[in-house]
């Protein structure tokens, strides 16, 4: 049975399918799709606008959030059943996965021949971008003026979900979603805390550090941090960096216009902070090696006076605190607006293949229209066009969020995500941050990491 | 059980007759047998190869996993050799072998040595059972539990503060110095009730007259463990050195689950590229060729560690 020969021929035949196979498919034309074919519905580009639902006959819609926090499955759960019954005709099929797990797995379920009719796209050139270029969802500005979106929703937030029809220019060409949500990132304080240290809640990086120093000298951790799943990082580098380098530095570094660099001084001043923060222990003690998770719960108990996060940690804080947690946003200096991270929830945006387009545009409006924004806020969410009745009971978190929201989205404070900048400026930034503040990157270092990662992409544009 | 004992004589012989015997009518045979072969082959390549060259293809290709692709050659491929980056990541899995294949194998082997003195060993199934749970038990959970651990007010720096070590203690994931071999040791638990249950067969296969034979010649336990034990399983040690690589190469989940690569990139993995690539970044061709290289890497390696395997010890 040992027989060399009989065994060493397999081995050759084997070699040769093995070749065979591979060239074959090496052979094969390359991956993904040839140039130039639009496959986009273009007939359905041209039809005139139904708005109507109850006139589509038997329809079944399937759509895929990434709402899967306790807040916005309530809303979407509950929107999604008065959709089905107003209009009895049509069946939602709802697919929610968590927002990493919807980030991989959408570019696959999109690129297949059924992809879900609606789906919650990021803003951005490494999800929104990257979609628009392969042509997989459709440009919605019909819809918008059959709803009026383009008047409810202020441009900022319009603009966010506009991009050129080759993908490659952010913010201009057509609309491709509207959003449901709003969101800002900044301080969440401990009242009490706060108030035995005599101060008060601070609007301004200065007023931050003073607290900062004050509270470190108390004994109390200033500021509760947890960055191993590395995005908390952008979160806190984003509040300092609108602080140092300004809204028109940090809108050209995102959206490629003008020549800032993130070698320029403002960039650097906010990972020097943020490192001597580090260093001066203002932050929580082995802070790569805990979650933004465990840090957002020491919060909530109290272990620290400040956590820098989004306005999505209020619905988690405000049950564990009560009125003891409060939220501000800084501005750059006295006086001036608020300047912070933020913008909207992810788009929800149609699909190219969509069989029924108008029926998912008027699924999306009954998200986003006056009830549909209701809805959001009754589940503690931060709508992104709040009811002009909707007012949280003074005194808790979820009323300063609303003061800050209104502040920053009509003060033109918003300042874009800087993960957006390239598709690969998460990873970059994110590893660069934690190199930063374990003191393994310079602030200049750090900045030179980023604008390379920032110019290759320009180059490869 | 002693008469199982390969004998290097005895096994050569009949083969070599067999190869004269066959010599006349290889033909017929060989044809007939592929026909056996056929199913099996059939699925390995619809399943494997067929993979196998389309990962090769897009890997020479720049493509977003969406949009058309373009033409790339063996710009993906020089690019691994030129970011750093990416050569650390490879840098960082020949770390981790030290860690699941070399520490493993050497505590294993002494445990075995150890634990086969005691003659009879009440509940030794139960034993076995306990020291092989790391392998059953899924990697996410394993991978959970060791971050609980590690974590700044984890059990490890709490059991440091208990003996008065405070100083040592610190966020063991978090810290650029510690991150990896804190990974590594993870494996390292992982690892060892792998090897041990192979060696712990492996030690009952030896004859017994062998250890009898040592105790005559006067050669105490470190002497029978050289010249008894440890050639008696080096069979048993290349398959475990064979799996125990190519855990460490192919190491993922861990790294996903417990530090996402950081800090920094400090336990960036090979696999965590291709995975990180392909899904988030939208560079499927810069995934691929990393695939391909670390494949290249895991055959070599496999390769060479078959050839420490005795010759004629082909089972």
């Amino acid at each position: 049975m040992s027989d060399r020969t009989r065994l060493a021929r397999p081995r050759h035949l084997a070699t040769a399918v093995l070749a065979v196979a591979c060239l074959a498919a090496a052979a094969a034309c390359a991956p993904g799709p040839s140039g130039g074919s639009p496959k986009s519905a273009a007939k359905s580009n041209a039809s005139p606008v139904s708005t109507d639902p109850a006139t589509a006959g038997k329809v079944t819609l399937t759509e895929w959030d990434q709402n899967t926090d306790t807040g916005t499955n309530a809303s979407t759960a509950a929107l999604n059943k008065a959709f089905m019954e107003k209009y009895p005709n049509v069946t939602i099929k709802r697919v929610s996965r968590s927002f990493s797990d919807l980030k991989t797995t959408l570019k696959l379920a999109l690129s297949s021949d059924s992809p879900p009719d609606v789906v919650q796209a990021n803003q951005g050139y490494p999800d929104m971008g990257a979609f628009v270029k392969a042509q997989l969802l459709q440009p919605v500005d019909r819809y918008a003026k059959a709803y009026g979106w383009n008047t409810a929703f202020p441009s900022q937030l319009l603009d966010l979900n506009k991009f050129s029809p080759d993908g490659k220019t952010w913010k201009t060409g057509s609309l491709y979603g509207v959003s449901q949500t709003g969101e800002i990132v900044g301080v969440f304080y401990n009242r009490a805390k706060l108030k035995s240290l005599g101060l008060t809640a601070p609007t301004t990086l200065a007023q931050f550090e003073t607290a900062l120093a004050k509270a470190k000298a108390s004994g109390l951790l200033p500021i509760s941090y947890g960055d191993s799943d590395k995005s908390p990082g952008i979160h806190i580098f984003g509040v300092v960096q609108a602080a140092t380098a300004g809204k028109e530095e940090v809108r050209g570094l995102v959206f490629n216009d003008g020549d800032a660099k993130w070698t320029d001084a403002g960039t650097v001043k906010a990972g020097q902070t943020l490192r001597d923060w580090a260093t001066k222990g203002y932050l929580s003690p082995g802070f790569n090696g805990q979650s933004g998770d465990q840090a957002a719960a020491a919060f909530a108990q109290g272990k620290s006076l400040f956590l820098v996060d989004g306005t999505w940690q209020a619905a988690t804080l405000a049950p564990k605190m009560g009125k003891n947690a409060g939220f501000t946003a800084l501005s750059p200096s006295a006086g001036a607006s608020p300047l912070t991270q933020g913008g909207e929830g992810l788009a929800w945006a149609v699909t190219s293949k969509s069989e029924h387009p108008d029926v998912a545009a008027a699924y999306i409006n009954f998200l986003v229209d006056q009830n549909g924004m209701r809805v959001s806020a009754d589940n503690g969410n931060l709508p992104a066009l709040p009811p002009a009745d909707y007012k949280p009971a003074a005194g808790t978190v979820q009323a300063d969020v609303l003061d800050q929201w209104k502040a920053v989205s009509q003060k033109d404070g918003l300042l874009p995500y800087l993960d957006y900048t390239t598709p690969t400026f998460y990873d970059t930034l994110t590893a660069a941050l934690q190199e930063l503040t374990a003191g393994q990157l310079t602030p200049q270092k750090f900045g030179e990491t980023l604008q390379s990662d920032y110019s290759s992409f320009q180059q490869s544009k | 059980m002693a008469a199982t004992a390969p004998r290097p004589t005895t096994r050569k012989r009949p083969a070599d007759v067999s190869h004269r015997r066959a010599a006349g009518r290889r033909d017929r045979v060989q044809w007939k047998g592929y026909l056996y072969a056929l199913p099996a082959l059939t699925v390995l390549t619809v399943f494997l190869l067929v993979p196998l060259g389309q990962l090769v293809r897009i890997s020479l290709y720049h493509w977003d996993g969406l949009s058309a692709s373009t033409w790339a050659g063996l710009a993906n491929y020089t690019e691994i050799a030129r970011d750093p980056q990416l050569r650390a990541s490879f840098g960082h899995s020949f770390v981790l072998i030290f860690f699941f294949a070399l520490v493993p194998i050497a505590l294993a082997l002494v445990l075995a040595a150890v634990t086969t003195r005691a003659a009879r060993l009440r509940g030794v199934s139960v034993f076995r059972a306990v020291i092989f749970l790391p392998q059953v038990v899924a990697m996410v959970v394993t991978a959970t539990a060791w971050t609980a651990v590690y974590a700044p007010e984890g059990v490890l720096n709490q059991a440091l503060n208990a003996i008065g070590l405070e100083s040592v203690g610190r966020s063991w994931l978090g810290d650029f110095g510690t991150a990896l071999p804190a990974v590594g040791l993870i494996g390292t638990w992982l690892e060892i009730g792998l090897c041990l249950v192979l060696f712990i067969a492996g030690i009952g296969q030896i004859p017994r007259e062998l250890y009898e034979a040592a105790k005559v010649d006067g050669a105490g336990a470190v002497r029978e463990f050289f010249a008894v034990t440890l050639p008696g399983l080096r069979g048993q040690i290349t398959v475990a050195l064979t799996l125990t690589v190519i855990a460490a190469l192919r190491t993922f989940d861990l790294v996903y689950v417990a530090t996402h690569g950081g800090p920094g990139n400090a336990t960036s993995l090979p696999a965590f590229e291709v995975y990180n690539r392909a899904f988030n970044t939208g560079q499927v061709g810069s995934a691929c060729a990393i695939a391909v290289v670390l494949t290249g890497v895991i055959l070599l390696l496999t390769f060479l560690i078959t050839k420490l395997q005795p010759e004629d010890d082909e089972s």
